[in-house]
């Protein structure tokens, strides 16, 4: 039988929100298209660190394990992925997870994401509908704008764009670029367009566009493939008509 | 005008069910409060991938809600209540023109209209879709909605946070329940006027499934152990087309054949399209429990699995590469990207994999469970699907049940016979329990891990409780798992702080989904003939003169045991008939 390959991980742990990190190491036993989810899995088998030590399991969010839900957002080896379609085959080895620090960090892996959620609501994320009643007919839209709103409802509020931008952080205020491409994509809806104002309004506040440095990191990281730099653009313009339609109305 | 009384309404999970019934609580004037294992985005119905049925007729076809009604109920093998099935499909297109305007963006035709594909058990087109992430974006507009309600005030979200026990009052009555946020450990009661759990579906109880890791069936099992009824248990769907993986199998969405997709294997060195040459009428587009049986069979008994391994070919390479990518991009890239490889010009390898409960808690067509005050909607319910669940019918139950128990709900706690409300000291005394459980597990120190013994579960369930079932060997495997129920007490914890820790909460899971395997195993050796999705090569036919029949199991606290009994039900609607899809069908 062939010896058994293993697969070394250095982990930055934490044990608390205001606990100092510290890195321990695991051998994993390889096998043929591991993630890095399934990984920590076994890790959580057999807590047992490179030099022998029993240790409390590495702790991590995660659920659907399809790169849908957004929840194993991480840091593996200095790039902000899902980690349950990052296959160890692609990887270099040994291979390094870090959370995503742009976030407060709970524990180990597990990162605070609550501001993403909050910022939904400050950009009035939602169309604003009369009620789950019936209430008319559904009105038909342009497939090609349609084929737009899909390919943007497929952010999973992840946050790699988020810890991928230079300019989302302690330093600043600025709500990054997931939030930014939802106001677009409301906006581009037959019915989510009576609310545009409001939303590029939302905008327009500090830690709103004007924000964005436009180091287009988010396009490169973004596991969705949203093309958020053209989004963002189209959205520069929007405000800033939005802008004068203000000052001529006022 | 009088006044609406606002209620307080518990909600356990914030999948598409659970939000469904928020916005209907929060439209009634009452609040709700979600509790939910991750924010709403991240639950489970976002792995629905191909669709929604409903009867939108916009294909020249002359589709009709009856014909959606009786595809429904025959590819059950007529084990659903026929009034609340013709409740769903008379609901559906409305339900599809509200998502509509709540921004979902379906996949359109030229003209701007929704379109519609092929699913299986259904001659006509009556499937609406967004590409192949039907249920993200169809989670996403309830998600986007119930926080436009949070803005509001009217929706509390408890997000990180686990249910562990509801609370009945002193006639019975549940009216609160227990939860542990999921980071500070923090356990605590809430009193509230009812509580709906729309859990979601059990799959972890199998170890590798296509459920996310969160389908643990915990909060089902934990009101059973408490007197809440489970129905149908042993009817698990076998979803025919999955990737077999070793963390979990990732589901293939049926939408791959509804586009064209074929399955095959090689036999005398030339493809065979073994599902279209036995079922001519249907082809690859029987449904779910029947194709996976055939490819258990061609793997497992005639041995002509791809590479002599538990593998067939679903084949799409000999359809345009545009029209996959419009169709069907989103799980094609997810196959290339664990898989390596493109599923454009290769042919995919799948198998069957565990992958939808059609059982679950007991309901009344108004989703009360037994339990007054205690109701259930969403996979965690039994109500909809009979035997087999069709294809695209799933995400239409999670968001119906939810329209059916929001409006329900408030008028139980309006008019309903609640009792009084919780005392502190009864709020406390459940919360102290709880606590005590939860330091007891903390101070584990055995020599099993949870993990472990989970895994060693899910192999059991796997190997005797899914596509096959056979007498012997579900006694066999219930031994087993009750085995895994005493080694429980053995287990040892390496975290035994109070912050973020997961481990003991899955040991705390673990316990549930122990009984919840029991629960199933059981039911399925008690049921001896084949329907749907429960097959027995000892008794292969359906037996209706003594298994027309729901399967209900109680939980016996005297022996920690399920009991099994069964139950009458409406199909006065559509008489049952045989069920053969090698013809189209006769009504």
């Amino acid at each position: 039988m062939a010896e058994q390959k293993f697969v070394t991980f250095v982990i930055e742990r934490q044990d608390g929100p205001n606990e100092k990190p510290y890195t321990q190491e695991f051998d994993v036993p390889y096998r043929p298209s591991l993630n890095v989810v399934a990984a920590l899995m076994e890790i959580q088998k057999n807590p047992v660190t490179r030099d022998g030590k029993r240790v409390a399991p590495v702790v991590w969010e995660c659920n659907c394990l399809e790169k849908v839900c957004g929840a194993c957002m991480m840091v593996i080896n200095g790039k902000a992925c899902q980690a349950c379609c990052a296959l160890i085959d692609n990887l270099k080895w040994p291979i390094h997870l870090a959370p995503a620090r742009t976030f407060p960090v709970i524990r180990d892996l597990l990162i605070d994401r609550t501001v993403m959620f909050e910022n939904l609501k400050k950009i009035q994320g939602w169309i604003n509908v009369d009620g789950s009643w019936k209430v008319h007919e559904a009105p038909r839209q342009n497939p090609y704008t349609a084929q737009t709103c899909y390919e943007i409802s497929h952010c999973m509020t992840c946050g790699c764009c988020l810890e991928a931008c230079p300019n989302v952080g302690p330093q600043s205020d600025f709500m990054g670029p997931a939030p930014l491409a939802q106001v677009l994509l409301f906006n581009l809806n037959p019915l989510g367009k009576y609310d545009k104002p409001k939303r590029l309004e939302a905008i327009m506040q500090k830690g709103g566009i004007t924000s964005c440095g436009n180091s287009q990191n988010c396009e490169a990281v973004c596991p969705k493939n949203i093309k958020l730099t053209r989004y963002i653009a189209q959205l520069n313009r929007d405000v800033n008509i939005q802008a004068l339609k203000n000052i001529f109305n006022h | 005008m009088a006044k609406v009384k606002k209620h307080r309404i518990l909600i356990v999970g914030g999948g598409i069910s659970g939000l469904m019934a928020a916005l209907k609580v929060c439209e009634a004037g009452s609040e709700a409060w979600i509790f939910s294992y991750c924010p709403f985005k991240r639950s489970h119905s976002l792995c629905a991938q191909g669709g929604m049925n409903a009867c939108m007729d916009t294909k020249g076809e002359h589709d009709s809600i009856y014909e959606h009604f009786d595809d429904t109920v025959y590819g059950g093998d007529f084990l659903a209540d026929q009034v609340a099935v013709k409740g769903m499909c008379e609901a559906a297109p409305g339900i599809v023109q509200m998502f509509d305007r709540m921004g979902v963006p379906f996949t359109r035709t030229p003209e701007g209209v929704l379109d519609l594909r092929n699913f299986g058990g259904q001659k006509n087109k009556r499937t609406v879709f967004a590409g192949s992430t039907t249920g993200q974006q169809l989670l996403y507009a309830l998600d986007e909605q119930v926080r436009k309600w949070e803005a509001k005030g009217m929706v509390k979200t408890f997000v990180f946070w686990e249910f562990i026990k509801m609370i009945q009052n002193s006639q019975g009555v549940c009216r609160g329940l227990v939860a542990q946020n999921m980071n500070s450990m923090e356990i605590k009661a809430f009193a509230g006027d009812a509580v709906i759990l729309a859990t979601g579906g059990p799959g972890q109880v199998f170890g590798l499934c296509t459920a996310s890791t969160i389908c643990n069936g915990s909060a089902i099992s934990a009101v059973y152990q408490q007197g809440a009824r489970i129905a149908n248990p042993e009817f698990i769907q076998i979803h025919p087309t999955a990737i077999p993986g070793t963390d979990k199998n990732r589901l293939m969405s049926e939408a791959c054949r509804g586009e064209g997709g074929r399955i095959w294997v090689y036999k005398d060195g030339k493809p065979w399209y073994f599902l279209e040459e036995k079922y001519p009428a249907y082809g690859n587009l029987v449904p779910r429990d029947i194709a996976s049986r055939e490819i258990y069979d061609v793997c497992v008994n005639q041995h002509l699995g791809i590479d002599g391994k538990n593998q067939v070919y679903l084949d799409l390479s000999h359809i345009p590469a545009d029209y996959l990518e419009r169709k069907l991009g989103g799980i094609l890239e997810m196959y290339s990207e664990f898989m390596g490889q493109d599923p454009r010009k290769v042919p995919m390898l799948i198998y069957p994999s565990v992958h939808y409960s059609m059982g679950g808690l007991w309901v009344d067509r108004l989703h009360h469970t037994n339990i007054p005050g205690l109701m259930a909607s969403g996979e965690c319910d039994y109500q909809y699907h009979g035997a087999n669940r069709l294809g695209a019918n799933s995400l239409l139950s999670a968001a119906y049940s939810g329209t059916v128990v929001g409006p329900e709900v408030i008028r139980w706690a309006n008019t309903g016979d609640r009792g009084p409300e919780l005392t502190e000291a009864e709020l406390e005394a459940a919360r102290q329990e709880c606590v005590n459980e939860f330091e007891g597990i903390l101070q584990m120190n055995g020599n099993e891990n949870a993990h472990e013994l989970h895994q060693e579960m899910g192999r059991l369930m796997n190997k005797y409780v899914t596509i096959e079932r056979v007498n012997k060997d579900l006694d066999y495997c219930y031994g087993e798992v009750k085995k895994i129920l005493a080694r429980w007490n053995n287990i040892g914890v390496t975290d035994h702080g109070h912050w973020a820790n997961q481990e003991a909460m899955f040991v705390r899971q673990l316990r549930n989904m122990i009984h919840y395997a029991l629960v199933v195993t059981k039911a399925a050796r008690m049921r001896d003939e084949s329907r749907g999705a429960h097959f027995k090569r000892e008794f292969p036919k359906r037996d209706d003169e003594h298994f027309l029949k729901i399967t209900i199991v109680d939980f016996d606290p005297a022996t920690q045991e399920p009991k099994v009994s069964y139950a009458d039900f409406d199909h006065s609607l559509i008489k049952p008939r045989p069920r053969d899809y090698t013809a189209a069908k006769k009504e």
